[in-house]
């Protein structure tokens, strides 16, 4: 598949310097990437700028992945960046439809970074490695001065084999597909922006931060031919995740916005912080396109695995207007969703 | 939520906008000016240009204090930021404004030491910790925000902290609302007055518009609901050829205000002579500065900032839709050139920007549907 085939309009990227906007994961991110860094690789794997690269090795269709975390602070009510460094990649290459076999972690640390810190988040790399059933099998050490990591950064790179149950593709997404969601959204970009403690604000809110495989390995058996394209909605929220769909797809996306699950403590914080929930960042949820006739089955397997729970139906795909996204409101308004905009948020992974 | 769910019943919201359908008269045209950003932002969030009969018409007023800051004062502060040693604080909102060498997030990105606060004491506790250095708080905002400005440098002289000052760009909106009501061709028929400025000003300075320019006006709060029960108290007023004003939002505003953050506006601050508004122009005593008796905290004193003066961009038409004349849609730089990612006029910055919330909420939603006029309705200047 190339750019032409898609019909993804050029991009160019005229900033002079990069800012923090360049990062937090919504139009200027896709500014830099697709302008700027893509165009130099240009090849027709990476020419479909998904979350994950597949290809095949030796007759194996395997995908691979790889994410940096500059998270600050590095411990956070429910995770920690250690945590997140193999979540993150395990459900990037989950929603590719691939389960992580192997994983290689790279550490930047920062010179007079207490080991004890060090220790106990490679112990929580060791924990949630084993959770996720992915061996970490090598990596990288590198040092730099202090002040100029803020602690640490880690870069994890995965592996895994395409799991045949699915066939996943942007472009076999229709009009009358089911939208799902696989549970409360904005947990972990309110409890990391709560954790920085610049806000008098408090709230038992708790990222959510976990391996989202074991609710894809559900929705493979209940459906996965059904399943059209999943993507785990991490900075730039559900709401940037569905514009890039509509935009890949040439679909529109009506979303019921009554029934995005939301708990109390977050809708309250982005009350208060005037930010929308649809732009906060996940940790530990993804976006399933399914085949209308499978949604009812799709969602009952997903409210079979426990975490699952509050999985829901949030809206439809539609032909018209293309490259939309927008919210059906309880009142019979409508309102256009936008991707990202600027950086509302600190570094959350 | 406690507080909030009750006013976005969508029975309840059927019910008013049923009553608004049947209280309006089908042969009048109703020009209906939300004053404030809040409001704004929550009708395109809401979705609430939907519900109201095709002959109301909503005009965005001028409440929106990022997007009336002009330029000149944005390089004011920026000069702040350059100076060796300070750090500059702000609303998150401010760092995304243009000045005329870049936005403070640019600034930032080049080096400069500029943080958001969500409230000027977080600013003056940067200062305690930094006493190295000089931490100067940009202030913007209307009767909403000045008070607590105000607490800020009346705890920084008990406190003693002599590091921190505040660069005020603090505004008012009765002054605005008289230029809006005196400029030639104006159509209003009614105001939804401001509800958080009302929290603490009270309905009383209000009274004006019904007296001398013989339009009501309801202050409103901020949930669909409020909003649409306001639009509904203006239509029967105009009904009933009657002006007055009136309090929808009695929950929290009272007729005279807030008393105690009234007195801590009148300790600090004073009226400046003029100040200038984006879009509008010099408006003579709309604005705030701080006393001569607390020179030590005033920012413009103290780093002798340069007063810079820069033209609005003349392409950009934001005095035209600040003062309701023209549509956002209707400016020839409107989504192209000019979109919330990178704004040329003020009015794109703020989600509270009439622009910046008509490119986000209604733009997309219209072609959504185009059969449907999303204030597609042709304005006579």
């Amino acid at each position: 598949m190339t750019l032409a085939e898609r019909k993804r309009p050029r991009v160019s990227f005229n900033d002079a310097r990069i800012e923090m906007a360049h990062g937090a994961g919504g139009k200027a991110s896709r500014r830099l990437v697709e302008g700027l860094i893509a165009p130099a690789f240009a090849n027709s794997i990476l020419d479909s700028l998904s979350d994950a690269a597949t290809f095949s090795v030796g007759g194996t269709r395997v995908a691979t992945s790889a994410d940096g975390y500059v998270v600050h602070p590095l411990r956070f009510p429910g995770g920690s960046i250690g945590e997140l460094a193999i979540n993150g990649t395990v459900n990037d290459l989950a929603v590719s439809g691939a389960r992580a076999t192997a994983l290689m972690a790279t550490f930047v640390l920062e010179a007079g970074l207490a080991a004890e810190i060090l220790r106990g988040e490679v112990a929580a790399m060791a924990a949630a490695a084993q959770r996720a059933g992915v061996a970490i099998v090598g990596g990288d050490t590198k040092v730099v001065e202090h002040g100029l990591c803020d602690g640490m950064y880690v870069t994890t790179f995965g592996i895994g084999e395409l799991d045949p149950r699915f066939d996943l593709d942007p472009r076999a997404v229709r009009p009358g597909d089911r939208v799902l969601l696989s549970g409360p959204i904005g947990s972990h970009g309110i409890t990391i922006l709560l954790a920085r403690g610049e806000l008098d604000l408090e709230a038992d809110v708790r990222s959510d931060t976990r391996s989202v495989w074991p609710l894809i390995d559900a929705l493979g058996d209940a459906c996965g031919p059904g399943v059209r394209w999943m993507r785990d909605p991490t900075r730039g929220g559900v709401a940037t995740a569905l514009n890039e769909l509509a935009r890949d797809a040439q679909v529109a996306i009506a979303l019921d916005e009554d029934a995005v699950p939301l708990g109390e403590c977050v809708r309250g914080a982005c009350e208060i912080l005037g930010l929308d929930p649809l732009h906060i960042a996940n940790e530990g949820q993804f976006l399933a396109i399914v085949a209308a006739e499978d949604a009812p089955a799709a969602l009952a397997a997903l409210r079979g695995v426990p975490g699952g729970e509050a999985a829901a139906d949030i809206g439809e795909i539609r032909a018209e207007p293309a490259r939309v996204v927008f919210g059906v409101t309880p009142y019979g308004g409508t309102r256009a969703i936008d991707m990202l905009v600027g950086d509302p948020l600190p570094r959350i992974c | 939520m406690k507080y909030v769910d009750e006013y976005r019943d969508p029975a309840l919201i059927a019910n008013v906008a049923r009553e608004i359908a049947r209280a309006v008269d089908p042969g009048r045209h109703y020009r209906i000016m939300e004053v404030c950003g809040g409001h704004t932002h929550s009708i395109y969030r809401h979705g609430l240009l939907d519900v109201l009969p095709p002959n109301v018409e909503l005009v965005h007023g001028p409440g929106c204090p990022v997007c009336v800051l002009p330029t000149g004062r944005v390089d004011d502060g920026l000069s702040i930021a350059e100076r060796e040693g300070t750090i500059l604080t702000c609303f998150g909102d401010v760092l995304r404004v243009p000045g005329t060498r870049g936005t403070p997030l640019e600034y930032k990105a080049r080096g400069a030491d500029i943080r958001m606060v969500y409230s000027p004491l977080d600013a003056l506790r940067l200062a305690q910790e930094h006493p190295e250095k000089q931490v100067c708080f940009f202030a913007i905002g209307f009767e909403t925000t000045a008070p607590s400005t105000a607490l800020t440098i009346l705890r920084a002289r008990a406190l003693g902290v002599t590091n921190f000052s505040v660069f005020s760009n603090h505004v008012t909106i009765v002054p605005a609302m008289r230029a809006i009501l005196d400029s030639p061709g104006m159509l209003l028929d009614g105001f939804v007055g401001p509800g958080h400025v009302a929290t603490i000003s009270g309905c009383r300075p209000y009274e004006f518009v019904a007296r001398e320019y013989g339009k009501p006006l309801v202050v409103a709060g901020f949930e669909p609901l409020d909003i649409l029960q306001a639009i509904l108290m203006l239509v029967r007023q105009l009904g009933a050829g009657e002006a007055r004003v009136e309090n929808e939002y009695a929950r929290f505003v009272s007729w005279e205000g807030n008393r105690a953050a009234q007195a801590a506006l009148e300790t600090v601050f004073a009226p400046r002579p003029t100040f200038e508004w984006r879009g509008l122009g010099f408006i003579p005593e709309s604005a705030l500065e701080l006393r001569p008796e607390f020179a030590m905290w005033d920012a413009e004193r103290r780093f002798a900032v340069p007063g810079v003066r820069v033209t609005d961009p003349s392409a950009a038409q934001c005095g035209e839709v600040l003062t309701g004349a023209l549509k956002p849609a209707q400016c020839r730089l409107f989504g192209k050139v000019c979109n919330p990612e990178q704004p040329v006029g003020a009015l794109m910055v703020s989600s509270e920007g009439a622009c910046a919330a008509h490119y986000r909420y209604a733009e997309r939603a219209a072609e959504a549907d185009p059969g449907r006029a999303l204030e597609s309705e042709p304005v006579r200047a």
